[in-house]
């Protein structure tokens, strides 16, 4: 396994951040872990380079036990944070040559690897320019860049593109599927739904500091939502009798603002569906069906 | 849970590292001069004026009224205390405000420790690059000093090693205290506390032999007295057994607060 956590737990206080959480992660493939603000899974990334240290459980990534040898687990992958820790009065290519020290590129390999990085987020011609001096998008493909120098096994990226626009999303998201392509290994957190599902082999859906499901997008799709939804819209009275009429049925529901959505809506009975009545709009299931009724928090 | 089988997706290249490593000391030294030829200007104007003004002010000023200190010209005394001065004010606030700027507002050193850095690497390397910047130009005043008609002796060249170990204790002591005020207006405790008297009873103006009793036995466990005593050592002429006793103690004091300012980086840096 490229990361293996078991019965990791990570208490700030009287918090838990994370609580008794199991996770393998194999190498090559492109794992979301999906959760709502404050599942844990920031913690659960700090975790893995040892900047959070674990309560109790144990940590393997690449084969290294974190924390004792974090250090050479830290050699070989790449660390993408949500927070921009660019430095803003050095250019985008002085970042990178710092870090390429750090990650102990060799010296003759160096310029090389600089190159690379640049090109492969698409700012060689913005090399001297100063990180302060760079648009948004381009920051955070150069704190990308700035993780994937020294051509790590593994890349942690931790909400890799909360706060974008989403042309600029679209552009990362380019950016790490190649990444996933190229065989390197990537845990990716986020809360947006869209990112698991276009760049994710699996998901892990986490909540209060653990996994509750795990799967490719489309099995956890039909395991927990079925093919497809029906969206009834109405009156706050007319939701809640849909909710119990469905409920009822042994059918799950999610309510979201002024509808509710009856899953699994293959399985309605005609009797059932005559009671729901004719206005449900039929759609299909999606991973925010998923995360809504295992997390029972709305997606942004 | 074995460990066999995890060994089987470790990357064969992955090198074996040390616990203290000198590559990511380098790396930061990078990082610090890359910043420093963009700013070198307005930090050596700050650096080499400063402790200029001291001299000069102090120098002739009280040097109208006090012409000799023991067996020393008045402005011969202040330009090798000043030295001392300069030591402490070069390394304690690149200490106190970098290590809380980078680590609070920049969060450069968590981009850092997310790196093969661990927080004693980083700590040495910041502290290594202050005691270095501050060695140089701490030995600015004796510089002036000779324009002034301070005689030039070879013992001067030894200024720059008592300023770094100097500077790299008072570094460190700034690191620390990075480390623990609850915000960045909490200086000012540090600063008129801790810094200014200091800076007064080292013997940089006026001979310590001249403060009470008690003010005296307090300056002898400030690490600045040590550094001021053993210029004017290093300039006049050395006393060995007494300058191996002040060296000792600058040693100590970067030692000590070596420990403490990892202590106290690690606390916050690592969760």
């Amino acid at each position: 396994m490229a990361i293996r956590l078991r019965g990791v737990v990570k208490r700030f206080g009287d918090f838990t951040a994370v609580n008794g959480l199991n996770l393998d992660v194999p190498p090559g493939i492109c794992l979301g872990l999906l959760g709502p603000n404050g599942a844990g899974k920031s913690t659960t990334m700090k975790m893995l380079t040892a900047q959070a240290i674990a309560t109790a459980g144990s940590i393997h990534v690449l084969g290294f036990r974190v924390p004792e040898e974090s250090k050479r687990a830290r050699a070989a992958m790449g660390v993408v944070p949500q927070q921009d820790n660019l430095d803003e009065e050095l250019t985008a290519r002085e970042n990178l040559e710092v870090f390429a020290h750090l990650y102990r590129v060799p010296r003759r390999a160096r310029r090389q690897a600089v190159d690379d990085a640049l090109a492969l987020a698409h700012l060689t011609e913005r090399q001297l320019t100063k990180v302060d001096d760079l648009s948004g998008g381009m920051r955070r493909r150069l704190l990308i860049a700035r993780g994937l120098v020294h051509r790590p096994a593994l890349v942690l990226l931790d909400e890799p593109t909360v706060g974008l626009d989403p042309q600029v999303r679209a552009e990362l998201w380019g950016l790490i599927d190649g990444l996933r392509a190229g065989g390197t290994t990537v845990l990716m957190s986020t809360h947006y739904i869209e990112e698991a599902e276009r760049l994710a082999d699996e998901c892990a859906l986490m909540s209060h500091g653990r996994v509750i499901a795990r799967g490719s997008p489309s099995s956890l799709v039909a395991e927990y939502a079925g093919d497809q939804v029906v969206e009834h819209y109405g009156p706050p009275d007319r939701l809640t009798e849909v909710e119990r009429l469905a409920q009822a049925a042994g059918l799950p529901t999610r309510r979201t603002g002024p509808s509710v959505s009856v899953l699994r809506a293959e399985t309605i009975p005609p009797s059932l569906a005559d009671d729901l009545g004719p206005d449900g709009v039929r759609r299909a299931a999606s991973l925010e069906d998923v995360f809504v009724v295992l997390t029972g928090e709305l997606v942004e | 849970m074995s460990t066999t089988g995890e060994s089987a997706v470790r990357p064969e290249r992955a090198p074996r590292l040390r616990r203290f490593e000198f590559a990511p000391v380098r790396g930061i030294w990078r990082h610090e001069l890359a910043l420093y030829k963009r700013y070198y200007r307005s930090q050596s104007f700050a650096s080499m004026v400063e402790p200029t003004f001291f001299l000069l002010a102090f120098g002739y000023g009280f040097g109208s009224m006090v012409a000799v200190v023991g067996d020393y010209r008045y402005l011969d005394f202040v330009a090798t205390g000043v030295v001392g001065t300069a030591a402490l004010f070069t390394s304690v606030f690149p200490g106190m405000f970098n290590g809380y700027i980078r680590r609070v507002f920049q969060h450069t050193y968590d981009a850092m420790l997310a790196a093969p850095v661990d927080v004693h690497e980083l700590v040495t390397a910041e502290a290594l690059w202050i005691a270095a910047k501050s060695a140089v130009y701490s030995c600015t005043p004796i510089v002036v000093g000779m324009f002034f008609g301070l005689d030039p002796a070879f013992g001067m060249l030894l200024v720059p090693f008592v300023t770094f170990f100097t500077a790299l204790g008072f570094g460190l002591f700034g690191m620390w205290t990075s480390s623990v005020v609850p915000s960045i207006n909490s200086f000012d405790y540090v600063i008129t506390g801790v810094v200014t008297p200091l800076f007064l009873i080292a013997g940089t103006f006026f001979p310590i032999d001249s403060l009470p009793g008690w003010a005296q036995n307090v300056a002898y466990l400030n690490p600045l007295y040590h550094c001021v005593e053993l210029v004017r050592d290093a300039v006049f002429g050395l006393d060995p057994l007494a300058d191996l006793g002040h060296l000792a103690g600058l040693v100590v004091f970067a030692a000590l607060m070596w420990l403490i300012a990892v202590r106290g980086m690690r606390k916050r840096l690592i969760g």
